[in-house]
């Protein structure tokens, strides 16, 4: 069993399922062109991720194999249409522009592995807290390439800030770069893929050395590397 | 597994994915009766925004989403379904009549607009509603992004004449982007055609009483 605290660095760092899982890519490279579009896409997968990671747990013990799968992706598309009228009624513009990333939240990978993976064999308040950190992780690295992506594009952070947090964020906009011409490439999702390449090679490189650091100090096998996984197998 | 269990089991598992069908359908069935007062509201609070930016305060005092007529397919409108116009009153009198149009030959597929035209003929604003343009290239069109469709304020079909309804690299009057010409000038023209359009109906459009507007007439197939 896993703690609290092994839970968070999972999902957080180690197992992260942008960086290291390498799933939910057509959202993370769809939508992560400004920052206020990968917080509110963070934020939505995030919440469906925790809802349905906790109503997993609460039921694994009345649902049988033959139709575990069947029950799971209908609890994760309701709660996703939950999520989907949520943002219609209270952050329409946000909701616009996002589009069709909302409902494909149901088909996001990292939804349904974490039920499998995790909740399926989990009480609630762990399942929920995993749900809560693999989200919190995506969003992270969604609002990472975001900030860079809007930097390198625009010259700008935090615009249209209001469309997630009402009228007091209209005027948190920051121009970094005045009479930047803009770089386009980091708009446009090639730009996106690079940025994400540059970020795991980053997280790869701190892995690599907190590794020989702890092989210095406390001999061999002191850490284990983090395992990049393609598929929804057993991650604990 | 003998058969009688084996059915057994089918049907208690089909009960409990009928069940969980059932609290599914009920959650998603209750946030929808929740949330649907706030999302019309929410739908029609963009909408009157965008409205009312079109048209200069003061320059109308009826709630335009309340003065809709519909407009036949015209070939100058370039939509391809009947869409709705919005006529703008001041005191019972049409002030403006803003009018819904398609420019079809955008970069990457059509670009929608919502373009105002005062009862003088003069434009009062252009906006694009929709459009699939390049970021950072076509997407100058969008208000967002840059002032040049302010650029259209003001004009009408005979300021600039004829000739000059065109983006700069076609000798006309309008600017176009750096690497980006196909977009403004899918704009120009559509703008161009959307006025055309008001000066063959504005009859019809500007009439005091005007409701709907029926099939139109004098269909100009330059478009």
């Amino acid at each position: 069993m896993a703690s609290y605290r092994e839970i968070a660095i999972n999902g957080l760092w180690q197992n992260n399922p942008g960086l290291v899982q390498l799933l939910g890519l057509c959202p993370l490279l769809g939508v992560s062109n400004s920052m206020v579009n990968a917080l509110g896409m963070g934020i939505a997968t995030a919440l469906v991720l925790a809802f349905s990671n906790a109503t997993v747990a609460l039921i694994r013990n009345q649902v049988s194999d033959a139709v575990r799968l069947p029950v799971f992706v209908m609890i994760i598309a309701a709660l996703t249409t939950c999520i989907e009228l949520l943002m219609q009624a209270f952050t329409y513009q946000l909701y616009q522009i996002l589009g069709i990333f909302i409902p494909l939240i149901t088909t996001n990978c990292i939804i349904l592995g974490r039920a499998e993976a995790f909740a399926a064999k989990n009480n609630v308040a762990k399942a929920s807290f995993d749900g809560l950190m693999m989200g919190a992780g995506f969003g992270l690295v969604l609002l990472a390439l975001g900030t860079l992506r809007e930097l390198l594009g625009t010259g700008m952070l935090l615009s249209n800030m209001q469309l997630l947090f009402g009228p007091m964020a209209a005027n948190w906009q920051i121009t970094l770069l005045p009479n930047y011409s803009g770089f386009l490439l980091a708009i446009l999702p090639p730009g996106a893929f690079l940025l994400l390449g540059l970020l795991i090679a980053a997280k790869n490189q701190l892995d690599a050395r907190a590794l020989e650091r702890a092989k210095i100090n406390q001999g061999p096998l002191a850490a284990t590397p983090s395992r990049r996984v393609r598929v929804t197998g057993v991650i604990e | 597994m003998s058969l009688p269990e084996m059915s057994r089991s089918m049907l208690k598992n089909s009960l409990l994915l009928g069940l969980f069908a059932v609290v599914t359908v009920g959650l998603v069935a209750i946030t929808q009766q929740l949330t649907a007062p706030r999302i019309v509201a929410a739908e029609r609070a963009a909408q009157t925004q965008l409205l009312n930016q079109l048209l200069p305060a003061g320059s109308f005092d009826n709630l335009l989403q309340d003065s809709q007529v519909t407009l036949a397919v015209d070939p100058l409108l370039g939509n391809r379904s009947s869409k709705n116009a919005y006529i703008a009153r001041l005191s019972g009198q049409p002030s403006a009549v803003i009018l819904p149009v398609t420019a079809a030959d955008g970069y990457s597929g059509a670009i929608h607009l919502l373009v105002a035209i005062k009862a003088n003929g003069q434009l009062a604003g252009v906006r694009v509603l929709k459009h699939k343009e390049t970021p950072g290239l076509g997407d100058k069109i969008e208000l967002a992004k840059s002032a040049w469709i302010h650029g259209f304020d003001g004009k009408s079909l005979s300021d600039p004449a004829e000739s000059g309804w065109a983006v700069k690299k076609d000798l006309g009057q309008f600017d176009q982007f750096a690497g980006a010409t196909i977009t403004p000038r899918a704009v120009v023209k559509a703008v161009h055609q959307a006025l055309r359009y008001f000066d063959a109906h504005q009859r019809e459009l500007l009439s005091p009483g005007s409701t709907a507007v029926e099939n139109s007439t004098g269909r100009n197939s330059n478009g």
